[in-house]
């Protein structure tokens, strides 16, 4: 690791003692404040603390923080890694990230969207993941349109940052394109409600199982190199790997398939980078399963319409029931629209409980798809309802994810 | 929950509207009763009668940003409930808009694809051409920009709109992030309007249109109105969706299209009436 110049090498020691007193104050893992304060007193740290490193930097909508976890699994392989594991994934949280491991050779850090062009800049990354973009919180997020315009032209000004990129997702393939050295991965989508549509032209794209091109301007999927194919991976030389993952569903063997992709640009075999990433079980409490009144509760946090779709893919099957909790707090997105967005006809024929702050906003939705539901004031309405011994599976958004694991915390 | 009259197979998903082949005709657009719709280029059914409403949903995958198929569930569903049958048609951004459809709906969108639906909409000419025979257009947040004349492209620049109400739309300084309270013009004898509104526009009328609303909490059109109407032509910067949050407006466009309708009964109302509460005591005027 090279040397930091001395007001670096400041900013970082008190920007790691602010977030050690944060952390000791109860107010979080610290590492968001601690890289603020580092960041005012040098801005051009996150420079320092990059240079000489091969950094790889992972964003999207959907799986930053798993497939970020999976990479860095992966590159343990070969050498000590730096990395955002918490998901404080703007500038602050990278400063620290890398901060606290200043002789690690090698950095994964998750990014949020719209930083991407900048930290992209300031990292000289060797490599971006680029996951899947969606609608995400509107009320509060870019638009992903012009965040995909952004990636293009950023990454069209990075000639040695090699991408690594969903081609099934037409936004990503697009933002992509621009790049001059691409790693095309077919992840698979399984939303495709942001991307019916030619990002070049606008007309309606021609898609089918795992292919889609545009029947206007002839804007097509790229040929990959590596595929997700049912539960093994596909590899450029045709060589099938069973990924036998320790997290479920579809979505986490996507993140597989793209982690496995950005070490196989370190060289990394996948035989080699497998057997770590099948050790990674949770990821920041999401999959966990907890014994509440003597049932099986599984907490699944959903965040978007994108999300909830994966949450479906890993419910258990019928009549094990679900519960759904939305809330419309700042971090959850104030406006509840996107509901509606989302299919919830494959809940029917399984008991359904409605829970959360907007629970109401649920119960209309349900309606309107004609699946029965109950409404449950607190979730223990709800677990009381299960029969002894059994399952529930909770969907949650994110403050109401929160709040529950509070709820268990506190009385379990 | 009531028990549900079983209801026949509902609206596709766009996902199912396309088949492995992709969606190409308007034939992947299949209605209620999965009835294919005949290729007539565009000149469609109107005048079934009240008996069917034909609802056509304007560029759902361009334009559908903000749960803009709940619209068009609130209206199927309201109309089932009084023995009317609808036929719902999904009118792609690669396909033409039929003339003769009873209901169009027209929904969100990020500025990239407002734009592209723009220049499509203004080639095709079918929803300006169904608007002056008389069909009932209900516009919200991108679309209610684009039936103007004008509306603002992604850097602020004036693009040219549909032309279909006498309205226009420049950006403004600061997005209008947030939930909307509106009481309704009068004469439409409607209760207080309740939705989220997410835009950056500022929208003029002109004297050919009258404002659907005063705002009670919330930004609109910027100028203490919200949204605007003109004969059965209606848009509005409210999402939410807001037929769900407000079923006398749906009420309001199925009754422009089919006539007088009967009251339901409280139990179908039910929860909506209990969201449509919660919802208005949330929100300050």
């Amino acid at each position: 690791m090279n040397k930091l110049p001395l007001r670096a090498r400041l900013a970082t020691a008190i920007g790691g003692a602010a977030g050690q007193a944060s952390r000791l104050a109860g107010r979080g893992d610290g590492s968001v404040i601690g890289g603020v304060i580092a960041l005012r007193l040098e801005p051009g740290l996150l420079a320092m603390l990059a240079a000489g490193r091969q950094v790889v930097l992972v964003t999207g909508t959907n799986g930053k923080t798993t497939t970020t976890r999976l990479i860095t699994a992966a590159l343990e392989s070969v050498g000590q890694v730096a990395s955002n594991a918490f998901g404080a994934n703007m500038e602050a949280g990278l400063a620290t990230a890398l901060g606290q491991a200043r002789d690690a050779p090698f950095a994964v850090l998750e990014v949020d969207e719209k930083y991407l062009p900048s930290v992209l800049t300031a990292t000289a990354a060797r490599v971006v993941a680029l996951l899947n973009l969606s609608r995400d919180q509107m009320d509060r997020a870019a638009e992903i349109w012009l965040v995909a315009r952004r990636w293009r032209d950023a990454l069209a000004d990075a000639p040695d940052c090699r991408v690594v990129a969903n081609a099934d997702d037409p936004l990503i393939a697009w933002a992509a394109a621009s790049a001059k050295q691409v790693t095309w991965v077919g992840a698979g989508q399984r939303w495709h409600e942001d991307s019916w549509c030619c990002p070049e032209c606008g007309s309606h794209l021609v898609r089918t199982e795992s292919d889609w091109r545009c029947g206007e301007c002839g804007f097509a999927k790229p040929a990959v190199s590596w595929a997700l194919d049912g539960q093994a991976v596909l590899d450029p030389a045709d060589r099938r790997h069973e990924l036998g993952l320790a997290l479920p569903g579809r979505a986490n063997r996507a993140n597989a398939v793209v982690s496995l992709a950005v070490a196989g640009t370190f060289g990394i075999d996948a035989e080699l980078a497998l057997p770590r990433m099948r050790r990674v079980t949770s990821v920041a409490g999401r999959y966990t399963t907890v014994v509440r009144r003597g049932r099986n509760v599984r907490l699944l946090l959903a965040k978007n319409p994108a999300g909830w779709l994966e949450a479906f893919d890993v419910l258990k099957p019928p009549p094990v029931p679900v519960l759904l909790a939305v809330n419309a707090q700042g971090p959850d997105g104030r406006d509840t629209s996107w509901l509606w967005d989302v299919d919830y006809r494959l809940l029917r024929g399984r008991p359904v409980f409605v829970a959360g702050e907007r629970r109401l906003d649920l119960a209309v939705r349900l309606e309107a798809d004609e699946v029965a539901f109950r409404l449950a004031e607190r979730v223990d309405d709800a677990v009381d309802q299960v029969e002894a011994g059994g399952d529930l599976d909770v969907i949650a958004n994110y403050t109401a994810f929160q709040q529950i694991r509070a709820a268990f915390g506190r009385t379990t | 929950m009531p028990e549900k009259p079983g209801r026949p197979e509902d609206l596709g998903q766009p996902e199912d509207a396309s088949g492995p082949e992709g969606a190409s005709g308007p034939e992947d657009a299949s209605g209620p009763e999965g009835a294919s719709l005949p290729d007539d280029g565009g000149r469609g059914t109107r005048g079934r009668g009240a008996s069917s409403l034909r609802l056509v949903w304007v560029y759902p995958d361009l334009l559908s940003t903000y749960g803009d198929r709940g619209n068009l569930l609130v209206l199927e569903r309201r109309a089932r409930l009084r023995g009317i049958g609808t036929e719902s048609v999904l009118v792609h951004a690669n396909q033409p808009v039929p003339r003769q459809g009873d209901i169009y709906l027209i929904g969100g969108g990020e500025d990239l694809p407002q734009i592209l639906a723009a220049r499509r909409l203004r080639a095709d000419g079918g929803l300006a051409a169904a608007a002056g025979l008389g069909a009932v257009v209900f516009a919200v947040c991108a679309g209610y920009q684009l039936i103007g004349a004008q509306f603002a492209g992604e850097e602020g620049q004036p693009l040219a709109g549909l032309e279909i109400a006498d309205l226009r739309s420049v950006r403004g300084g600061r997005r209008a992030v947030g939930e909307v309270l509106a009481d309704a013009d009068l004469a439409l004898g409607l209760p207080r309007l309740t939705g989220f509104e997410n835009h950056q526009g500022v929208t003029r009328l002109g004297p050919g249109v009258r404002p659907l609303a005063r705002v009670a909490a919330g930004i609109g059109n910027g100028d203490g109105t919200e949204g605007a109407y003109a004969g059965r032509v209606l848009g509005s910067y409210l999402h939410g969706p807001a037929l769900v949050r407000n079923p006398a407006l749906a009420d309001l466009l199925l009754g422009w299209a089919a006539g007088p309708l009967p009251e339901l009964p409280a139990a179908d109302e039910e929860w909506g009436r209990r969201l449509r509460d919660e919802r208005l005591a949330a929100v300050k005027a």
